[in-house]
């Protein structure tokens, strides 16, 4: 019983740390029909951030994970940089696949940036102590404070994210951008800035995400983005990408899938169950767990 | 209020509209009318900037449209009613009314405003909290009205109301037309009905393969045999 406890707290984990990353996929597919494949390398952007501030900030007598907000900086500069000068010209002039195919060159193009830096460079890089070890137990089930802080950071974030699309007027101006934008744009909504916005807020939770990362895998590398982004990817796809609660819901049931499947059947076989859940869930749904396949009168 | 010169725009590679003239006085009810594929909703889009006009002017109170980013348009009174409605599909009535009131930051002013919306729309009062994207196409129609009037404009844009709807609602949207000009605000109205647009229109133009082939009184284009022969079947 213990095990299955301690599987379901670290499925919760790391499903929350897909959400967080899925969470950035879901909101620049809902606004702008784009998958951004560079969304996983903002990942990476931040881990890198992190490796370079954290002894600054601990030589400032801050805790190590002050140096988040560094991270967020340059990860929301970064996906504001990437749809200001790659994305939004693509949009205006090509189609959706000449979008998708700049999505992916974005990715490769950051990943690649990162190993010529010669700070960065080839070889992964460790990662200091982020949040003080130990934990606490509760019968024969130990939760590392880790843990706990990766979950609660991960939940608030989900929630202030829908407060803020629900009922914030800029929230409601992406909802509307995403929607419709010539109606949004007939509203007085402008819509570039508002897309803009999303790719801040999107590139902003990866840093979170890469905060929550390292502090359980503490090594950066340049292509770290890559299977993390495509798990976190597959969790909005799952759970009905656009959709904002999807995103949650799916990163969690990849978290938990591979957590269980890790902790009862092999590690080896994780990644195979997660994608096998993704395949067969969109077989029998194809818009994903909480995904409409449209059925709105027009 | 409205002063269209020599406007030319171009859709794709298509010369959409060569060269038409046309103007909307203060309280004015105007019709554009004209076939499928005349130019009729391009000329509108134009005037709200969602298509860039190649040359000609676009002046609201003066002030030249073109030379102003799309979004900013509305501020100057001017709302623009799409055809097919484009309400917000997954948003509630009143969130797309508040949405229609999204540059005006005095929520005293809002609930106002969401009021007397109200007032002409006692049918969207009761469905306020359903989603817009289940309402029937005649109630997306008012929606999509009421939502143009939530910044108090002093010109509505209004294209195709009547399209896709039954005749009984076609008569509905058609009273509520009148009875927004009868309340004092100015309308450019596109129709392919062209029966119901004149007998509710001052002045009407209409619009052939982008030129402007006649225009006049509403009531005199309404008994002119070429109208009657192309528009009106008779």
């Amino acid at each position: 019983m213990s095990t299955f406890f301690q599987t379901l707290i670290v499925g919760l984990r790391l499903g929350s740390i897909y959400a967080l990353i899925a969470l950035g996929y879901t909101m620049v597919y809902g606004i702008i029909r784009l998958i951004n494949f560079a969304h996983g390398d903002f990942i990476m952007v931040g881990g890198y951030t992190m490796i370079f501030v954290v002894p600054a900030v601990l030589a400032l007598g801050l805790p190590a994970w002050a140096a988040v907000v560094a991270a967020i900086a340059v990860c929301v500069l970064v996906g504001m940089a990437t749809e200001l000068i790659a994305y939004r010209p693509v949009r205006k002039k090509g189609t959706a696949m000449t979008a998708l195919i700049t999505a992916i060159a974005m990715s490769l193009f950051l990943e690649n940036l990162a190993q010529a830096i010669p700070a960065i460079g080839p070889n992964p890089k460790v990662a200091s102590q982020i949040f003080s070890a130990g934990g606490i137990s509760i019968g024969p089930v130990t939760l590392e404070y880790t843990t706990i802080i990766t979950i609660v950071i991960s939940a608030v974030v989900m929630i202030v994210l829908w407060e803020f699309t629900q009922k914030t007027r800029l929230g409601r101006a992406m909802r509307c951008v995403s929607e419709d934008k010539a109606a949004a744009t007939l509203m007085g909504i402008n819509v570039n800035r508002t897309i803009l916005l999303t790719f801040a807020i999107g590139s902003g939770l990866a840093a979170v995400a890469a905060l929550m990362y390292m502090a359980q895998y503490p090594k950066v590398y340049t292509t770290m983005g890559s299977l993390l982004g495509l798990k976190a990817f597959v969790s909005a796809v799952l759970g009905g990408i656009g959709i904002i609660p999807g995103a949650v819901l799916g990163g969690i049931v990849i978290g938990l899938v591979e957590s269980f499947t890790t902790s009862y059947i092999s590690s080896s076989m994780a990644d195979t169950f997660v994608f096998l859940i993704l395949i067969v869930v969109l077989i029998i749904k194809p818009a994903g767990i909480l995904g409409r396949n449209a059925g709105e009168k027009v | 209020m409205l002063e269209i010169k020599d406007l030319n725009v171009f859709y794709g590679a298509v010369h959409a509209i060569k060269g038409i003239s046309l103007s909307v006085g203060e309280g004015e009810l105007v019709s554009l009318i004209g076939a499928n594929g005349a130019g009729k909703t391009t000329t509108l889009h134009a005037i709200s900037g969602l298509i860039p006009a190649v040359s000609g002017t676009i002046e609201l109170n003066g002030t030249n449209l073109q030379k102003i980013s799309p979004e900013k348009i509305i501020s100057l009174g001017l709302s623009h009613v799409p055809e097919g409605r484009h309400v917000f599909a997954r948003m509630t009535v009143e969130e797309n009314l508040r949405m229609g009131a999204y540059i005006i930051r005095d929520s005293a002013r809002i609930s106002e405003n969401l009021e007397k919306v109200y007032g002409h729309f006692p049918r969207l009062k009761e469905r306020r909290r359903q989603l817009a994207g289940t309402l029937s196409g005649g109630e997306q129609q008012m929606l999509a009205t009421g939502r143009a009037l939530m910044t108090d404009p002093r010109i509505v844009l209004m294209d195709e109301p009547s399209m896709g709807l039954s005749p009984l609602l076609v008569k509905e949207i058609f009273a509520i037309i009148q009875q927004l000009h009868e309340a004092g605000i100015t309308i450019l109205l596109v129709e392919q009905n062209a029966k119901m647009a004149l007998a509710v229109s001052d002045r009407a133009y209409v619009l052939e393969t982008g030129r402007i082939s006649m225009s006049g009184k509403a009531s005199e284009l309404a008994e002119d045999d070429r109208v009657r022969k192309a528009y009106l079947g008779a």
